[in-house]
């Protein structure tokens, strides 16, 4: 019971940045039907961008976490501007074609900067964890469970309170409508690419400190990024927050009762039985998002 | 003209040992071959039904462990007190288990992943990629894990009568590989000429259309994905025998994306597509490998792959294609014009 509660704990945590991959994803999919497979190469640059601010120039830990959401803006914006912006009317498949190109180039360009040797990024947190009952946590991974509903709550607020927000919204249910009532959906388009990769960045910088980066930690965030949106629902930022939080206790029960080798296969077996038997995702298909 | 062309690249092909001796180059030839066979089959379900597979490497890597181990044997307990033991077998036999095993995989993935379409049945097939890496890794009992399944021998060829030959040598390897491409090539023609690729490529215009005129959509979706998956698993046993070592990084997405790229340049949905682009792939690495690290070839395909898919989205052998037949059309016009004083009517040109 207690090694559950643990359990428990550990995929509460991690749910949380996985809610964050899988709510950044499920924006950019919903909104723009892109598959983005340049999601976790955004995770891994939120990483780097945490590692280069906090261990090799040796400034703050917290302004690191900062410039990462912001460096992963901008980059996700400049990907917007360059590739996807062009491709706009041609069909999905051509556009995966060319965001897997965009994948490899930025996974080596990381490889080819930081080396293929993983990095450690200290933080500023005690090394003693916090002792609940039977439960142990560290502290760097409270801070991180805090900082990731924090910006789950912040896309909510962005989503259904702002001027952008009810401008994305539009667009996700009738683009064409949108931008006969004014919407500019190439802004929205942009800023959508953005905010999703801003959420993939902020993933990776916080789950970079408790875990190793390294150039390949991309690849299977992604593929785990795709598991959860499915889960939820394509679009749907609720079933997105609900998909990371199941997919991390799943991997968690998985790697302590069955076997910790197969943890990041249960995030395909659940892609693959979800599909099967609920193509839409567990919670109803959205029609508009949020 | 037309017909003594393909005569020409068969020779051309066939006599290639005879005056190239650059072992290396012949090494290279020969897993570019085995990539061109993959990549062939990977183009029935991306070129000619439009369904992007990107789990291709699930049936190569598939086909490499099954003729592996039917080779080598295995002893496996799959529940307590149940074991499976496997005597070893020649390889040859492990060439058609390792192909029968893809292709009932292929048949089951296809049963299964043909329910969804497009983004979805993307991140199925990939699914199912990575899902297939992470057994060969963790069952270590059957596959050695990342120790990987080594000393796999090489296939030795039997005529009753003539006795049997052992393929040690990289000729006999080149030899086969071409044989089994040849195979490969002719069957994929045959299926997409027929009655089946005309229905496939159909479906790949409109699938609506098509079910609505009496296509049963699923059933040739499937057949495709069996012809595919088992043709790449042959071509994963041949890469197994050839290199005598395969571990579970066979089954790396990059593979899939290998082959994804090589199909899309040379031009999906065309025959000599995979066979341009693999060469232009199985290639490109030795000219640049001298030049730049790994990290920056890797980042010269994914840039290459971005500007093919924008300057030239239909890939290089149907540009090339239109070319010709610009130029044939403006030179027929010619030749037309200045016989068109001593040609009698009716008569062709």
């Amino acid at each position: 019971m207690d090694q559950f509660l643990q359990h428990l704990v550990n995929a509460v945590i991690l749910g949380g940045t996985y809610a964050l991959l899988g709510i950044g994803l499920t924006l950019i999919f919903g909104i723009m039907r892109v598959v983005n497979f340049t999601h976790g190469e955004l995770y891994a640059f939120g990483a780097y961008t945490v590692y280069l601010v906090a261990a090799a120039l040796g400034l703050d830990f917290f302004l690191g976490l900062a410039v990462a959401v912001i460096a992963g803006a901008l980059l996700g914006a400049l990907i917007e501007i360059t590739l996807l912006r062009p491709l706009r009317s041609t069909d999905i498949d051509v556009v995966m074609l060319v965001m897997i190109g965009a994948w490899i180039v930025m996974q080596n360009t990381e490889l080819l900067v930081w080396g293929g040797v993983a990095k450690a990024i200290v933080t500023p947190f005690p090394d003693a964890p916090l002792v609940i009952g039977p439960v142990s946590v560290s502290w760097l991974r409270v801070f991180v469970l805090v900082v990731a509903l924090l910006l789950i709550v912040a896309s909510y607020v962005l989503i259904h309170r702002t001027k952008l927000g009810k401008a994305m919204r539009a667009t996700f249910q009738d683009r064409d409508t949108a931008a006969l009532m004014g919407v500019n959906i190439r802004g929205v388009y942009t800023a959508t690419f953005a905010l999703g990769s801003a959420l993939a960045a902020a993933a990776g910088a916080l789950l970079g400190p408790v875990f190793l980066v390294t150039p390949t930690m991309g690849d299977l965030a992604s593929l785990k990024a795709f598991a959860i949106v499915i889960l939820g629902g394509l679009g749907n930022i609720t079933g997105a927050t609900i998909g990371g939080f199941i997919l991390a206790l799943v991997e968690e029960i998985g790697a302590g009762y069955i076997s910790s080798g197969y943890r990041d296969a249960m995030g395909f077996l659940i892609i693959i039985v979800v599909l099967l038997f609920k193509p839409t995702g567990l919670f109803a298909r959205a029609e508009r998002v949020g | 003209m037309k017909r003594a062309l393909p005569a020409f690249w068969l020779v051309a092909i066939l006599t290639v040992p005879l005056w190239l001796h650059d072992q290396y180059i012949l090494h290279i030839l020969i897993t570019t071959g085995i990539f061109i066979i993959a990549a062939m089959s990977l183009n029935l379900l991306l070129g000619y039904t439009g369904q992007l597979s990107l789990g291709h490497v699930a049936f190569f890597g598939i086909g490499a462990y099954a003729s592996a181990l039917t080779t080598l044997g295995f002893d496996v307990e799959l529940l307590p007190g149940f074991r499976v033991v496997h005597q070893p077998r020649p390889a040859i036999v492990g060439f058609f288990v390792g192909m029968l095993v893809a292709g009932l995989s292929g048949y089951m993935i296809g049963r299964l992943s043909f329910k969804v379409r497009g983004a979805y049945f993307v991140i199925v097939t990939i699914s199912f990629a990575e899902v297939t890496r992470l057994v060969a890794l963790n069952w270590v009992e059957l596959t050695q894990g990342p120790l990987a399944l080594t000393n796999i021998p090489p296939y030795t060829l039997g005529l009753p009568g003539l006795g049997y030959y052992t393929l040690w040598s990289k000729v006999a390897y080149y030899y086969l590989v071409v044989a089994v491409g040849l195979v490969a090539y002719v069957v994929i023609s045959r299926l997409v000429g027929s009655r089946v690729g005309r229905a496939m490529i159909a479906l790949k215009e409109n699938e609506t259309l098509a079910s609505s005129v009496g296509i049963d959509v699923t059933r040739y979706l499937v057949l495709a994905a069996v012809v595919s998956a088992a043709l790449a698993g042959g071509a994963g046993s041949l890469y197994a025998h050839y290199l005598k070592i395969i571990d579970p990084d066979i089954f790396l997405f990059i593979y899939t994306v290998t082959m994804v790229i090589m199909v899309i340049t040379g031009g999906k949905g065309t025959l000599a597509g995979p066979i341009v682009g693999g060469i232009i792939f199985g290639f490109l690495p030795v000219i640049v490998r001298p030049i730049a690290a790994p990290a920056v070839q890797w980042i010269l395909y994914g840039a290459l792959m971005i500007v093919i898919v924008f300057i030239l989205p239909t890939g290089i052998v149907p540009a090339v294609e239109r070319w010709l037949a610009k130029w044939t059309q403006s030179r027929h016009k010619a030749s037309q014009v200045a016989l068109a004083g001593n040609s009698k009517p009716g008569e062709r040109l």
